[in-house]
């Protein structure tokens, strides 16, 4: 049985939770960390456009660092992580520099990388292979924006770094349910085509990719919950066969029952019977889910057939600007008075000379992050304004910055909660998803 | 009689894309045939068109009791590009657990 824990869902999750969960529970075969949302590495690009040394998670340098005094006292645990982002070279020298320091110089550093087509995309964005998965539109027509495109590639590299030797891999781009499946196919030296049991681990890994969300976070019933402040990350024990089950650590807070994995089974997925990644492609319609125990969930029947012929690529593109502000307002009337002073925001932009490409009021308690789905409660005290703007011109959004804080005076009576400053100005980056030919994708892999 | 979905469901939601997902699942298992024959594509669609979506794909899951809906282009552009509050689909199944069925 391989135990394989999750210890980050996202670029920012909780930083203790690798060595909580190494406390909790030390016989964890490998911890898995997941840091590439969609547009993570258009931020990494920023940094690494600043200094050529970045464009990885620094977070990851620290979390390794918070492992090695278990490494030191002789624990085994392997780590797979994607927090190599667009620098995974640099990122594996940053952790072998605090390795050493703290005395875990033997451990050895698996690099992955090849997920980079930026280069393929500028140098043929008439290809229609490139065009948007989902609008159909010409790469051309965003090409010269291009920050970012990696592919998302497969376990198959991840599982030779680790029967090569590596303690830790780093990755780039890799698909997320990869991370846990390349410890699988290494551990249990399945071949590619064993489809069915690498879609058992497929499943196992989109279990467990987004950390506590399995493990009670989120969950429908999450105020039923006790002790939320503690939630346990999760834990998959996968078997030969590919089957697993679904717990965590004795002694953490949360949940893991057949409703907390059904709903995270569910989540973000489109065709249920056609799951595609680049390992193999999962039927979900013959799943079982089982309690098994006191927090412990069986999940076996996933069926794999072959994977598609093409890599994901995710693209991103500058797409100018945009800010966000927020301000409370109490009293009578409140939301006519909330929408108005919205309203007057825009009103003073455009006043200045900037008709905003883009904007959004919102008035938030009065249904607004669902507008018009639910209905509002009638006569509200309080809500809070939301004023979202975005505009290819960076003036024309730092002008919008400069319009919020005025309301505190001019707006409506009971306008408050001005504490955060003016909003900053962001960069917007597009999101382009589109295919790549397999032959186009060389993933390699280096032992450090 | 009429009541509302999270009486007899529960869900989960999240964003693809520009799109995002909605999987609602029966709190106990004999509801499952209820859901299958009430919460349609059209049910759904109708639901949620304040938000601007343009189809709803719906799949049968009856080995989980469940059904998962994907509302395409719901998400205002989505990712960091949508204005709204709600760029990520975070809150549509909590919503559609309000639906009167």
């Amino acid at each position: 049985m391989l135990k394989i824990a999750n210890a980050s869902a996202f670029w920012g999750d909780q930083p203790d939770a690798a060595a909580t969960l190494m406390r909790q529970a030390p016989d964890i075969d490998y911890l898995t960390f997941d840091y590439l949302a969609e547009v993570s590495l258009s931020i990494m690009a920023i940094q690494r456009e600043r200094d050529p040394t970045t464009g990885y998670a620094k977070d990851f340098v620290d979390v390794v660092r918070s492992l090695t005094p278990f490494w030191r006292e002789g624990s085994r645990v392997k780590i797979v992580a994607n927090a190599g982002g667009l620098n995974p070279r640099g990122c594996a020298e940053a952790c072998r520099h605090v390795l050493d320091e703290a005395g875990c110089g033997h451990l050895r550093i698996g690099v992955v990388s090849g997920d980079d087509v930026l280069a393929t995309l500028t140098n043929d964005a008439r290809n229609a292979e490139f065009r948007n998965l989902e609008t159909g539109e010409s790469l051309e027509s965003i090409a010269s924006r291009l920050v970012t495109a990696n592919a998302y590639m497969g376990a198959g590299c991840i599982a030779e770094s680790l029967q090569g030797g590596a303690d830790i891999v780093i990755t780039g781009r890799v698909a997320d349910p990869s991370l846990i499946v390349g410890p699988c196919m290494a551990h249990y030296k399945w071949s590619a085509t064993d489809y069915s049991k690498i879609a058992g681990a497929t499943i196992a890994g989109h279990l467990i990719e987004c950390g506590t969300q399995v493990t009670g976070g989120i969950s429908t019933d999450w105020l039923t919950i006790a002790n939320p402040s503690a939630i346990g990350f999760p834990i998959a024990e996968v078997a030969d066969d590919g089957s697993c089950v679904i717990t965590k650590p004795a002694g953490s807070s949360g949940r893991v029952s057949e409703r907390t994995v059904k709903e995270q089974l569910l989540y973000e997925i489109g065709d249920p019977a056609r799951y595609l990644s680049p390992d193999v492609t999962v039927s979900f319609l013959a799943i079982e889910v089982k309690e098994a125990g006191n927090d412990r969930v069986s999940v076996k029947g996933a069926i794999g057939s072959t994977s598609p012929s093409t890599y994901k690529v995710s693209a991103t593109y500058r797409n100018g600007f945009r800010a966000d502000a927020m301000l409370a307002l109490f009293g009578a009337d409140v939301v006519e008075k909330a929408r108005r002073c919205g309203q007057v925001i825009i009103e003073r932009v455009r006043a200045a000379g900037f008709e905003l490409e883009r904007s959004l009021v919102e008035c938030i308690g009065a249904g607004d992050v669902v507008p018009g789905v639910v209905t509002a409660p009638e006569n509200l005290r309080e809500v809070v304004l939301r004023v979202s703007v975005a505009d290819n011109r960076r003036e024309a959004v730092e002008r919008f910055t400069k319009e919020i804080a005025p309301l505190v005076t001019s707006g409506a009576q009971g306008v408050t909660g001005y504490a955060t400053g003016r909003p900053k100005v962001r960069p917007v980056f597009g999101y382009w998803p589109c295919l790549v030919k397999r032959d186009f994708v060389k993933a390699t892999m280096e032992m450090q | 009689m009429k009541r509302k979905l999270g009486e007899i469901a529960y869900a989960r939601s999240g964003d693809k894309g520009s799109s995002a997902n909605v999987g609602v699942l029966a709190l106990k298992a004999e509801d499952y045939a209820f859901l299958k024959q009430h919460l349609t594509a059209e049910r759904v669609m109708a639901f949620f068109l304040p938000l601007g979506l343009t189809k709803v794909d719906r799949y049968e899951l009856p080995n989980l009791h469940a059904l998962n809906f994907v509302l395409h282009d719901v998400l205002a552009g989505g990712g960091s590009r949508s204005l709204r509050t709600d760029a990520q689909g975070k809150a549509l199944g909590q919503a559609i657990l309000e639906m009167e069925i």
